[in-house]
C-alpha cells in the first residue's frame, strides 16, 4: 500500500509542479499526466550506448530505480506500517539513496565526456555535503523520542507535546529544503535550462536514451515523492484511512506548489554559493540537536 | 598625418587615399590609433592587376571623420612588422589578411585561421587541424564545447581550459558558417540580390546591416535619400534594437533560470517583432530596407498602431525591470561576473555594447551620426563595472533611451514618395565606407569600384569582430557554470564573424 502510494504521487506530482509553474508565468502548460505520458513514450523505445561505456553504465539505471524503491520500502505512512521496519532503518534509507546516487554518478564517469564528469564532480560535492544534515537530524530524532525505526519515531512524534511539533516543523522544512537539493531543483540546480555547464543531475544522464531514460525520470519522481512522504510523516496523526489518504496527498501537494514557486520567482544559485546554503542545512540539524539536547536537560 | 579625411557614407576616388611605403603606413597608423578616441573599423586587401593594395580605416570619435591610409605590395611573398605588435586592436585584421592573402606580419602574436574563407591563401589549412592552445598538466582539464550545441544557437567551437570549476582559458574557433558572402557581393550584380545578401549577413541584425548597405550604395550612385526613407530606416533600426535587447534580457533571465523575467520579457519581444510583420510581412524584416527609397512608409496608421505598442509594452516591462533590478539572487548572478575593464576593452578595441559597458565611448549614432541622428543629438550610455550587471542595465537603458527617440521620430510628417528602382550605376574608381550602429555594435562596410563602376572588393565587418576576444577574456578567472550568462550578455554573431 505504501510504495503503491509513493509510485501513484511520484507520477503526478511532477505533472503538477510542470502547471503551477506554468500557470505562475502567464502560459496554460502541459497536462497533468504529461510527465508519465513521456515516461511510458521512453519505455517503449530501445537504448543507444556509445562505444566508449562499459556494462556500469548499462546496469546503474536499474540498480538506481532498485536502491530507491528500496528505500521507500522502510517508509510508514500514517496508518499503514512500513514493510520493512527495523532498528536504524532510516541509516538504510538514506545508504540506500546514497548507493542510487553512486551508481549514477560512475556511470556518468563510464561515459568520458568532460561534461558528464564535471557533473558528477559536483553531484559528489554536493552529497557528501548534504548527507550530515540527514543523519544529524534524525540523529536527534533518535535521542528525543529513544526510538530506532522511522514508524517507532513518527509514532512518538505524533503523540508528542506541543515541543514535539515544533520539531517536526523544523524538520519537515529541513527535509523540504534538502528534497530541493536530493532532486536536482532550484535554486541548486536548473536542469531546464539545458546548457551543458550550468546543470548538476541533468548534465549526468546526456547520454542516457530510451528505456535507461525513463527509468531514471522515474527515480528522480520517486525520488521526490520519498521525501514528500517523510514530511507528510510528520503530520499524519492517527486517523481512518480515507483521512489519513487525503492529508498525505495534501501535504504531498502542498510540497509540489512550494517547489513551483520558488523555481519561477527566484533565479538559481551561482555554483559557488551552492556548498554554503547546503552546509546550512547542516547547522540547521545541529539547531534542532541542541533543541533537543536542551529540553531533555542532558 | 600623411591621411585622407573623410565622413561617413562619403564616396571619394579611390586613387585620392594616400599610398604609402609600409614603414610610413606603419608610423601614421600607429600614431593615429594611438589615442583612445581613434579605432581602427576595418583594415582589408585587394588584388589590383599585378599588385595587392591595402586599405586602413580608423575612424575618430571626436570629430567625426574617418582617417584612411593605405599601402600596396607585391602579390606574394610579403613580409612586414605587425601592427599588433604596438595596437593589439589590430590582431584580428591582420590575421585576416594574412589568411587571405598569405601577407606574413612579422611580431605578430599568432596569425591563427580566422574563418577558413574558400579563397584563403593557404589551402592547406583546414578546420579540422585548427591550432588550439595546447596544456601539458594533469592538473587542468580541456571542456570542449560545440560545434553542435544544446540550444537552437548557430555553430562555434569553444574550449575551456580550466582548474576544476574555474575557467583558465577559452578558445573560440568560428568559421562553421563561412557563405562567402564578400564574394557573392561581387558576382550577384543584381541590386535585389546584394541587399538581400546584406540582410543575411547577420540574420539578427537585418535593418543594421541593410541600412549599412543601402546609405553605402546611394552614396556611391551619388543619390540623396528622401526624408521618408531616412525616417523608414532610422526607425527601423532603433526597434529593432529594441526588440533584439528585449529578447536578450529574456535570455539572460532563462540563463540564470529566472523564470517570470523569461515569460514576461519574452513575451513583450513579441509585439515588436509583430509590428515588423504588420510593417513589411516579415518579423526580421528581410525584404524591408532597399537603397533609393523602399515599398514600405511609415504610414499615419502605422504610427498610430506603434504609439499604442508603446503604451502597452511599457508599463509592463518597467515593472518586470523593477523586479529584476531588486530581486537578490537574480543580482548575485550577474553582478561581478564576466567582468573587462576600462583598459583591457581599450587594448583590444571592443566596439557598441562590449565597449560601452566599461565605459568606453564607442557610439557611431554620437560619433558619426547617420539617418535621423544627424538632428537629433545622441548621448551615448555608459556603464563603468563591465560585468554581465553592466550589460544587463545598458540594455535597459538603450531600450528606453531608443522608444524615447521613436516616440520623437514618428511626430515627423515627411511627404511619402514612391518607390521607384532607380537606374543610377555607381561612380568609378570609387570608395564609400559606411558605418552604422547596429544594436551589437559599430557596422562597418566598405566599397571599392573600378574604372567601370563594377564592385571590386565589398568589405564587411560585423562588430563581432572586435568582441568575440572580449568574450573570451571576460570568462576568465570565472566559473564554468557562469559561461553562459556571460556569454549571453555578450551575444555575438557568429554569421557576422564568419561571413
Amino acid at each position: 500500500m505504501n510504495v503503491l502510494l509513493i509510485i501513484i504521487i511520484a507520477l503526478l506530482f511532477p505533472g503538477l509542479i510542470n502547471i503551477t509553474r506554468s500557470l505562475l508565468s502567464g502560459r496554460k502548460g502541459p497536462g497533468l499526466l504529461q510527465p508519465l505520458k513521456d515516461m511510458i513514450r521512453l519505455f517503449r523505445k530501445g537504448s543507444v550506448y556509445s562505444n566508449t561505456t562499459g556494462f556500469i553504465f548499462r546496469i546503474a539505471p536499474t540498480i538506481s530505480f532498485a536502491a530507491i524503491i528500496s528505500a521507500s520500502l522502510v517508509l510508514p505512512i500514517g496508518p499503514w506500517k512500513a514493510l520493512i521496519s527495523f532498528d536504524g532503518d532510516f541509516v538504510f534509507f538514506i545508504y540506500m539513496l546514497g548507493l542510487g546516487r553512486f551508481m549514477s554518478i560512475v556511470a556518468a564517469m563510464d561515459t568520458g565526456s568532460s561534461f558528464e564528469g564535471m557533473g558528477a564532480s559536483r553531484e559528489a560535492h554536493y552529497g557528501m555535503l548534504a548527507e550530515p544534515a540527514f543523519l544529524i537530524l534524525f540523529g536527534s530524532l533518535v535521542l528525543f523520542t529513544g526510538h530506532y525505526s522511522f514508524a517507532d519515531i513518527f509514532t512518538t512524534m505524533r503523540n508528542g507535546t506541543g515541543f514535539a511539533y515544533g520539531i517536526g516543523f523544523m524538520a519537515a522544512f529541513l527535509i523540504f529544503l534538502f528534497t530541493l537539493v536530493e532532486t536536482s531543483r532550484l535554486p541548486v540546480d536548473d536542469p531546464r535550462t539545458h546548457l551543458e555547464l550550468t546543470m548538476v543531475h541533468e548534465v549526468m544522464i546526456l547520454d542516457n536514451s530510451g528505456f535507461d531514460l525513463g527509468l531514471i525520470l522515474l527515480s528522480n519522481a520517486l525520488k521526490f515523492a520519498v521525501f514528500g512522504t517523510v514530511i507528510a510523516d510528520f503530520f499524519l496523526f492517527e486517523a481512518s484511512a480515507w483521512v489519513a489518504i487525503a492529508i498525505f496527498v495534501g501535504i504531498q501537494a502542498v510540497i509540489a506548489v512550494l517547489v513551483a514557486f520558488v523555481e519561477s520567482f527566484m533565479a538559481r544559485f551561482r555554483m559557488t554559493h551552492n556548498p554554503q546554503f547546503i552546509l546550512s542545512l547542516t547547522s540547521l540539524a545541529f539547531l534542532i540537536f541542541v533543541g533537543i539536547l536542551l529540553f531533555l536537560e542532558k | 598625418m600623411k591621411s585622407l579625411q573623410v565622413t561617413n557614407q562619403q564616396t571619394i576616388l579611390t586613387e585620392s587615399i594616400p599610398v604609402l611605403p609600409y614603414h610610413d603606413f606603419f608610423a601614421n597608423v600607429t600614431a593615429l590609433a594611438a589615442s583612445e578616441s581613434v579605432h581602427c573599423v576595418s583594415y582589408f586587401g585587394y588584388y589590383l592587376t599585378d599588385e595587392m593594395h591595402l586599405i586602413c580605416c580608423l575612424a575618430d570619435d571626436n570629430d567625426g571623420t574617418v582617417h584612411l591610409l593605405s599601402w600596396k605590395c607585391a602579390k606574394q611573398n610579403v613580409s612586414v612588422p605587425s601592427l599588433t605588435e604596438k595596437n593589439p586592436a589590430f590582431y584580428i585584421f591582420e590575421r585576416e589578411i594574412h589568411e587571405n592573402f598569405g601577407i606574413n606580419f612579422v611580431g605578430h602574436p599568432w596569425l591563427k585561421p580566422v574563418r577558413y574563407a574558400w579563397n584563403r591563401a593557404d589551402i592547406g589549412k583546414t578546420i579540422a587541424n585548427y591550432p588550439f592552445f595546447r596544456i601539458d598538466s594533469e592538473e587542468l582539464h580541456e571542456v570542449g564545447v560545440g560545434p553542435i550545441h544544446a540550444g537552437i544557437i548557430e555553430p562555434g567551437h569553444f574550449r575551456f581550459i580550466c582548474s576544476g570549476e574555474r575557467i583558465l582559458h577559452l578558445e573560440i574557433q568560428l568559421g562553421y558558417q563561412h557563405r562567402g558572402i564578400e564574394q557573392l557581393f561581387l558576382t550577384k550584380s543584381k541590386i535585389n540580390q546584394r541587399i538581400a545578401l546584406a540582410e543575411s549577413i547577420a540574420g539578427d541584425t537585418a535593418c543594421g546591416h541593410a541600412s549599412a548597405f543601402s546609405f553605402l550604395w546611394e552614396s556611391l550612385c551619388g543619390y540623396t535619400a528622401s526624408d521618408s526613407t531616412i525616417l523608414q530606416r532610422s526607425v527601423a533600426m532603433e526597434l529593432e534594437r529594441i526588440a533584439i535587447h528585449t529578447g536578450d534580457l529574456a535570455a539572460i533571465c532563462t540563463d540564470v533560470a529566472y523564470q517570470l523575467g523569461n515569460s514576461v520579457l519574452g513575451r513583450l519581444r513579441t509585439p515588436m517583432v509583430n509590428f515588423f510583420q504588420e510593417w513589411c510581412g516579415n518579423r526580421l524584416a528581410k525584404g524591408f530596407i532597399r537603397p533609393f527609397g523602399s515599398f514600405y512608409a511609415l504610414t499615419p496608421e502605422l504610427k498610430q498602431r506603434l504609439k499604442s505598442i508603446f503604451e502597452a509594452y511599457e508599463p509592463d516591462y518597467n515593472e518586470i525591470w523593477n523586479r529584476m533590478k531588486t530581486l537578490p539572487s537574480l543580482l548575485s548572478r550577474l553582478e561581478k561576473t564576466g567582468i573587462l575593464k576600462h583598459e583591457k576593452v581599450v587594448e583590444i578595441g571592443t566596439v557598441g555594447i562590449s565597449a560601452r559597458m566599461a565605459g568606453l565611448n564607442r557610439d557611431i549614432r554620437s560619433s558619426h551620426p547617420y539617418g535621423l541622428f544627424n538632428e537629433t543629438k545622441h548621448r551615448a550610455i555608459l556603464k563603468n563595472h563591465g560585468d554581465v550587471y553592466s550589460r544587463t542595465q545598458l540594455r535597459n537603458e538603450e531600450i528606453i533611451q531608443s522608444i524615447g527617440y521613436l516616440k520623437e521620430w514618428i511626430e515627423n510628417d515627411p511627404e511619402i514618395m514612391p518607390f521607384e528602382q532607380s537606374e543610377l550605376k555607381p561612380k568609378a574608381n570609387s570608395f564609400t565606407i559606411s558605418m552604422t550602429e547596429g544594436w551589437r555594435g559599430e557596422i562597418c562596410h566598405c566599397a571599392v569600384t573600378d574604372k567601370d563602376g563594377n564592385l571590386l572588393v565589398y568589405k564587411i565587418k560585423d562588430p563581432s569582430m572586435h568582441n568575440w576576444l572580449a568574450l573570451a577574456l571576460a570568462v576568465r578567472n570565472n566559473e564554468i557554470s557562469d559561461f553562459p550568462i556571460i556569454n549571453k550578455s555578450f551575444n555575438l554573431s557568429y554569421c557576422g564573424f564568419d561571413l
